[in-house]
């Protein structure tokens, strides 16, 4: 089979394509270059930057299959970048990896690759995709609980999971090391990129504010009665469940946490933390991995990366969105933000919170 | 089969430039400023070059000197001119818009450091005309650089009008002749000019060669500083084996130009022939009457040059999008934008460069593999084909 692998430069797709290409598939390594970056500028980021892409270079070399960058920059902008500080600027908490993987990697990406005559493409996440006993495809976790991204797979489609092969996801993550160890691949001791790749020094309010100027507009925080309780330099400084940086004096004595943002009056509610505590949440643009629900479902449900996933009732409300009631109160349910239903280790769908 | 169809790119080395760089590798290590004997091997060796060199474009060979490539040589005609030539308060400098970065970065980077540059437009086919330079040239106007022949289209420039306006005012016109040193006769006499660029590897000679022609009595300050080496024009120790591969691919060049020409023309037409007959939307870029007979470059309507270029490397061409800049992804072509080309040709042209090795039979799988890519590549976007 011709698979195209989309190399980032890091150890878990260049360990994704070493591991196809051993199996006897044509691999082509494929890298996006995101951003402008000329040689000599100060790359941002810690992913995708131009030393990533010499890294997936070597590390193609390494593995003996052909290597292409390929300039995504345009899409990139269009389908993450701007979504990213659009979202910001309204209020919510974006969530690009997301859109990267379902708009750009399994979308563009997948496009391009077809046209090389590839049968599919292949990352580095930890995600497995299995057939169920009718031949439909499951999105299921990576079996490294710790690294597992299929949080971050929601919103594939049954086409796209046809055509996506995640090679590590059922390989532990210091499995993974090994295997790029005992290649001698470059990248095996290469630290794993943790930030949103395009924000420079992970400073996302200041790209923000360079990216959308308006988005830097003034405006008070209010307690859950309305009192006016300070000023702020723009709702896209804060998030929902943010403690620090509020430029409160905490004369209560009581911790302060923002509790809701409201775009249109650029107001930030602040309150105590057991009002960041929700039963329920509706989201939107939901995915259903195989169907759509006709009556309620009993998951779990996982509210941001680091989320344990809680025990909830999910129902459709048609039209693309879901009611997600919760067993017991969660904390900082985040507009913005993915909410992912799981039967046990298996995606049964995702949206954003609204 | 691997068919390699990016000559201008880079060539590969004729048998005998790889048996003179290994010999002078082995045998010849001295120093060329040596007194003794090993650094009078070496600085024959040199001096032999340099003959073959100078004779390749028709100049004395005192007039040759040796650099380490085409880039080098654009920078030293350049910066070495305008330098010179600053207290004279000649602190214009004119560069056509198509020129190779070497060129246009150098005059960027002298712009920030207070020379007006200007940079003339070129008409559709992709030539400089000379009543561009007319309007741009004037009294403080220190060095107007033309290329020969474009690295991306092949369109050859003429040169020799250029300069004799240069001339007029008292400029030095300085052509970079990296595309066509070795394909086709280069006369610095018959153009008139007063510097000339060329390149080793792009006639089958080595990486790390080349040679700037300093017309004799041209005042240059020179840009690497150091050793009289290169009678003070260019210090550092002269790499001698790819100096030699150099001269030894200028002389293969010299012997057998114009039937090579003539052959490698003919395969150029048949491959631009079979692909504008076979691949519906597809049209050639620049003039197909000035250029230099190994190029030719194609637009392929609703395909992105860059998944064509992959999908042919995949079946085993290379070929090439122009300039390729640092991380290896595409850019629109300053070329074709200069031309004034709508945005989506200048994403969608691929270059086709011929030489010493290219045959027939691989003329003819490329045009027989093309369709088939193209096509497939379209199928994923929906417009239909205009007609």
């Amino acid at each position: 089979m011709r698979i195209v692998v989309a190399m980032s430069g890091g150890v878990d797709s260049s360990v994704a394509a070493a591991l196809l290409a051993e199996q006897g598939h044509e691999v082509i390594g494929l890298s996006m270059q995101l951003y402008d970056q000329s040689e000599g500028q100060t790359s941002f980021g810690s992913c995708c930057s131009i030393d990533d892409l010499h890294d997936a270079r070597r590390v193609a070399a390494a593995i003996g299959i052909p290597h292409y960058i390929v300039n995504f920059e345009k899409q990139f902008n269009e389908q993450v970048v701007s979504n990213f500080v659009h979202e910001y600027a309204a209020g919510r908490t974006p969530l690009p990896c997301a859109h990267c993987n379902s708009d750009l990697k399994f979308a563009t990406l997948a496009e391009k690759a077809r046209g090389f005559g590839a049968d599919a493409v292949a990352t580095g996440h930890y995600a497995r995709v299995e057939r169920d006993a009718n031949g439909r495809l499951l999105l299921r976790r990576g079996v490294d609980n710790g690294k597992d991204q299929s949080y971050f797979l929601f919103s594939l489609t049954q086409e796209q999971l046809a055509g996506a092969v995640f090679p590590v996801g059922d390989l532990p993550k210091d499995e993974v090391r090994r295997h790029a160890r005992r290649r001698r691949l470059p990248v095996a001791d290469k630290p794993d990129s943790q930030e949103i790749c395009f924000i420079p020094d992970n400073d996302y309010r200041s790209f923000v504010t360079r990216s959308v100027p308006g988005a830097a507009r003034e405006g008070v925080l209010v307690d859950e009665s309305g009192r006016v309780l300070g000023t702020h330099a723009g709702i896209h400084r804060f998030t929902v469940g943010q403690r620090k940086g509020l430029g409160l004096a905490s004369a209560t004595g009581t911790p302060m946490y923002v509790l809701a943002l409201r775009p249109a009056e650029q107001q930030v509610v602040v309150g105590p933390k057991a009002s960041l505590e929700r039963t329920s949440l509706t989201a939107s643009g939901v995915n259903w991995i195989l169907e759509e629900p006709a009556e309620t479902l009993r998951v779990t449900v996982q509210i941001r990366h680091r989320h344990e996933a809680a025990p909830a009732t999910v129902r459709s409300l048609g039209d693309g969105r879901a009611e997600a009631v919760f067993d017991e109160s969660q904390l900082a349910v985040t507009p913005g933000q993915a909410v992912v239903f799981y039967d046990g280790d298996t995606v049964v769908g995702g949206g954003w919170i609204d | 089969m691997r068919v390699y169809f990016d000559y201008n790119a880079t060539t590969p080395l004729a048998p005998e430039v790889v048996d003179t760089i290994s010999q002078v590798s082995r045998d010849l290590f001295g120093n060329p400023s040596s007194i003794h004997h090993f650094g009078q091997q070496a600085k024959a060796t040199i001096d032999d070059a340099r003959s073959a060199t100078a004779s390749l474009i028709n100049a004395d060979p005192s007039e040759i000197v040796f650099v380490s490539g085409g880039t080098e040589a654009d920078n030293f005609a350049i910066r070495g001119a305008a330098e010179a030539l600053e207290p004279t308060g000649r602190r214009h400098l004119i560069a056509s818009g198509i020129e190779h970065e070497a060129v246009l970065n150098t005059l960027r980077a002298l712009a920030r450091r207070g020379w007006r540059t200007t940079l003339l437009p070129v008409d559709q086919t992709g030539v400089v005309s000379a009543d561009r330079l007319r309007e741009a040239i004037d009294a403080e106007t220190a060095l107007v650089s033309v290329m020969h022949a474009n690295n991306e289209i092949g369109t050859i420039q003429p040169v020799a009008a250029l300069a004799a306006i240069a001339h007029e005012h008292g400029a030095l016109l300085h052509t970079d002749a990296v595309q066509t040193a070795g394909k086709v006769p280069v006369d610095v006499r018959a153009l008139g000019v007063d510097l000339l660029s060329l390149s080793a590897h792009k006639f089958n000679g080595p990486k790390g060669a080349g040679a700037l022609w300093i017309k004799r009595g041209t005042r240059m300050q020179p840009t690497a500083t150091g050793g009289k080496h290169e009678r003070n024009r260019r210090a550092g120790t002269e790499n001698v084996a790819a100096i030699a591969g150099l001269g030894v691919a200028a002389v293969l060049a010299a012997r057998k130009m114009a039937p090579e020409a003539a052959r490698v023309c003919a395969l150029r037409d048949r491959l631009e022939a079979g692909i504008l007959g076979n691949v519906p939307g597809t049209q050639v870029n620049g003039t197909r009457e000035a250029r230099v007979p190994n190029t030719t470059n194609i637009s392929f309507e609703r395909v992105e040059a860059e998944s064509l270029l992959i999908a042919l490397d995949l079946e085993g061409i290379a070929v090439s999008t122009g300039s390729a800049c640092s991380s290896g992804t595409l850019e629109p072509s300053h070329v074709l934008k200069a031309m004034g080309l709508p945005s989506h040709r200048t994403q969608n042209s691929l270059r086709f460069s011929l030489g010493m090795f290219s045959t027939q039979e691989e003329v003819d799988r490329v045009v027989e593999v093309l369709p088939r890519l193209v096509e497939k590549l379209r199928g994923l976007t929906r417009r239909p084909v205009s007609a």
